[in-house]
């Protein structure tokens, strides 16, 4: 897709539905925080940059994944085999099997690496789906969820060359601890999985992990904007991806 | 023609209900997944393909397999296997259907399948899949039922059918190709990712569908007064034995590939189904078990004075059936998740409900084979000899 | 046609026993009764007439489904110029509070059951 088309699309679309949005929340504004009346956050290729040195320095921290997990109604099992995940941590050698060794920095391989959703610019998982319930989404290559749509055949998790996709093995609704109004929860049977807060975005809010990293080791903004702190942080720092070999084009980085 | 199920002896009418039984027991095991979610199965998020896939993969093989006898009669113009080719057919079809009721059993939510086709998505292999497996049920449905009915009425088929059946034959191969390209497509599994794969799905195909024929043809002249003659089964003893060579064969060429570039993403993957991998050792005595059975049933197909005798072929036949059935109904998809994309080992092994229901499919698939043979074989009978 | 005669008498009764249910509601009055949703408790305006709402709703649900999250268009305008988002918990069930007396009792009536409420919260189930 083209670039004029995506700037197309963000400054048509998203912005004037932004300014109704903004217009319909003071109508609306039953239970709803004031902060919700903010302009979208638009851009054109959502991208996440990790910052493992700040990470390390938290120890094992897991906000992001606490935040991300109350913000979403992501059920909480006691056993791997029912796990739910968006976003959480792996120890460095799992994640970046290919850059592992056995002298490598002491404190990098100890160092528990955030994984999520890649939202990757060649996602396979978006290939495989038989009913497009999983989709790029043009405007800003965010993969989408319609959890309306799928049909639990779990083809998805297969092509996933990061374990990023969760399957709803049974009910998750009686393993929320605490249930958010204002996300839905899903029903058995259908994957979920990591869609970059793009309901935090419709109202003008970050990802909820990156707002909830205190460390700032989680910076999100958009590649195809020069100006982006993503962009600076890129061209200033040395940073890799998860799997680069494989041609999926991950849209997270991570600054070792 | 249905009414011919309707009649039988006290035998038949046992067997039947033993069916009947058995799936009406797996049917209250659906409906006990059916009302709790997939995690009633020994499924995880690490392991998601289990049991339920795997069956369909080896039942797309054994539906496949009938073109060994279509071909030959239809192509060849090779009569012997004018008694047999309609038993082949049959067995497409019973087998085709298991394909599809095993998808629908694995489907976490099974009631919007038909998403699928309200929202075609041509760069999916599942939906070119589902094309192909449904295609191929109708092709056989129309073939077996215009062939059956004309012989029952003692004319020749209609020229019509033979375009048909001609188009069933690169139909069959496809069924089983388009599976294999359910796996082979994935850059994130690198088990699974290999050329051969299709190839290797269909010589196991060719062995273990004809194999099971062979059985079916030897219980038919036990039980019944169907004799489906010595020259169809030697031909197919035949057919089983090169087919086995070259699955066997490919399976070298998959184990020297990942060993001798000794890729850890390879390796790894048959260290497992092997050797077992960080203290996992599920389907290492299965492994064990397939190889030592595919060798043993290679090497007494290959001596002619064994592959003759109907009991020792009979043998070598459960032999080749019981190892591709392991390899491929057991190993083939369980292995491609051990180790997970992060470089996981989870132990997976089906649990009681997804096996009763496992079972309980297999059972639908025996009572529709049985329906079917009884119609062939009565129609069979009528005929003045 | 062998036993014609039996084959039709067959399948009237099968037709009979399959009507059974439409004529037992006839026969017993129930199928008068309409059952008395309650009115909204906020708003004198739907986002469409009232007489499109009663048979179509699901309709208008599905397409704002999909405008959702699909399009991610989120927000539409009413028939009084309002700004509504595309909501069934905060826009809908902001002015219908009472799920049990509105959208329960004609389902019920109906005996339809619509699966919105496996994922999406009715507003006050939040609270313990």
């Amino acid at each position: 897709m083209s670039m004029d088309r995506r700037k197309f699309m963000r400054v048509s679309g998203l912005a004037a539905l932004g300014l109704a949005g903004g217009a319909s929340r003071d109508l609306l504004a039953q239970e709803t925080p004031p902060d919700t009346t903010r302009a979208p956050l638009t851009g054109s290729r959502w991208a996440l940059v990790v910052d493992l040195r700040k990470c390390m320095a938290a120890g094992d921290c897991t906000d992001c994944s606490q935040a991300c997990h109350r913000t979403h109604n992501v059920p909480e099992f006691d056993n791997p085999k029912d796990e739910i995940k968006w976003i959480w941590k792996e120890s460095f050698e799992h994640v970046f099997e290919e850059q592992e060794h056995e002298f490598l920095e002491e404190a990098l391989k100890h160092v528990k690496t955030p994984v999520l959703c890649n939202h990757c610019d060649n996602p396979p998982c978006v290939r495989v789906c038989p009913t497009q319930a999983t989709w790029k989404r043009e405007q800003d290559g965010i993969v989408m969820m319609d959890w309306h749509r799928c049909i639990g055949c779990r083809y998805c998790v297969l092509a996933c060359p990061y374990g990023s996709r969760s399957f709803n093995w049974r009910d998750p609704r009686p393993f929320i601890k605490e249930i958010k109004p204002d996300f839905p929860t899903r029903s058995r049977g259908v994957v979920e999985k990591c869609t970059f807060c793009e309901e935090r975005l419709a109202r003008g809010l970050q990802p909820s992990c990156v707002e909830a990293c205190k460390e700032r080791a989680l910076i999100f903004g958009d590649l195809e904007d020069p100006d982006s702190e993503v962009r600076r942080l890129l061209k200033e720092r040395f940073t890799i991806r998860r799997k680069p070999g494989l041609g999926t084009q991950p849209e997270v980085y991570y600054m070792v | 023609m249905l009414e011919k199920t309707l009649s039988g002896d006290r035998r038949y009418w046992g067997w039947v209900f033993v069916l009947l039984a058995i799936m009406g027991l797996g049917f209250i095991f659906y409906l006990k997944q059916f009302g709790y979610g997939l995690g009633i199965t020994g499924l995880s998020r690490d392991i998601t393909w289990g049991l339920y896939i795997a069956q369909f993969t080896f039942l797309v093989g054994v539906a496949a397999s009938a073109v060994m006898v279509v071909l030959p009669y239809y192509l060849h113009n090779y009569k012997a296997f004018g008694k047999i080719t309609i038993l082949g057919e049959f067995l497409a079809i019973p087998a085709v259907i298991m394909c599809m009721t095993f998808i629908f059993v694995d489907m976490g939510q099974p009631f919007r399948i038909l998403n699928m086709f309200l929202h075609p998505t041509l760069n999916s292999m599942m939906f070119w899949d589902s094309v192909a497996l449904g295609g191929y049920l109708v092709l056989n449905i129309i073939i077996s039922h215009h062939t059956l009915t004309a012989e029952r009425k003692g004319v020749p088929p209609k020229t019509w059918i033979k375009p048909i059946i001609i188009l069933s034959i690169p139909w069959a191969i496809s069924i089983h190709t388009v599976t294999a390209f359910l796996y082979s497509g994935l850059a994130a599994r690198p088990f699974w990712l290999t050329a051969i794969l299709a190839p290797r799905f269909l010589a196991s195909a060719f062995s273990s569908g004809p194999a099971l024929l062979i059985l079916l043809c030897l219980v038919l002249k036990k039980l019944t007064r169907f004799d489906a003659g010595k020259e169809p089964v030697q031909k197919l003893a035949v057919i089983v034995t090169y087919a086995m060579a070259i699955n066997i064969f490919f399976i070298l060429m998959e184990l020297f590939t990942a060993i001798y570039s000794d890729m850890p993403h390879h390796v790894s993957h048959f260290e497992y189904l092997f050797f077992g991998l960080q203290g996992d050792t599920t389907l290492v005595p299965f492994t064990w078990v397939s190889v030592i059975l595919a060798v043993i049933s290679l090497v007494m197909l290959l001596v002619p004075s064994v592959r003759r005798s109907e009991k020792t072929l009979a043998i070598a036949c459960v032999a080749v059936f019981a190892s591709i059935w392991i390899d491929k109904g057991l190993g083939m998809v369980i292995t491609g998740f051990i180790p997970s994309p992060l470089g996981q080992v989870t132990p997976y092994w089906p649990t009681w409900p997804e096996f009763l229901i496992s079972l309980a499919i297999y059972s639908f698939g025996l009572l529709l084979l049985t329906g079917l043979y009884k119609i062939a074989l009565s129609v069979r009978k009528e005929l003045p000899a | 046609m062998y036993d014609g005669g039996k084959v039709i008498l067959g399948l009237v009764v099968f037709l009979v026993l399959l009507a059974a249910p439409i004529f037992y509601n006839l026969a017993s009055g129930e199928a008068q009764h309409v059952p008395e949703l309650e009115k909204a408790a906020r708003g004198d305006q739907c986002v469409r007439d009232s007489t499109y709402m009663t048979g179509n709703h699901m309709d208008l649900l599905n397409e704002w489904r999909d405008q959702v999250v699909r399009e991610g268009e989120r927000f539409e305008t009413g028939p009084d110029g309002a700004t509504y988002e595309r909501s069934l918990s905060n826009t809908c069930l902001s002015c219908h509070v009472n799920k049990a007396e509105f959208c329960d009792r004609c389902h019920d009536y109906l005996g339809v059951q619509p699966y919105c409420w496996d994922c999406h919260i009715v507003p006050e189930e939040t609270q313990p």
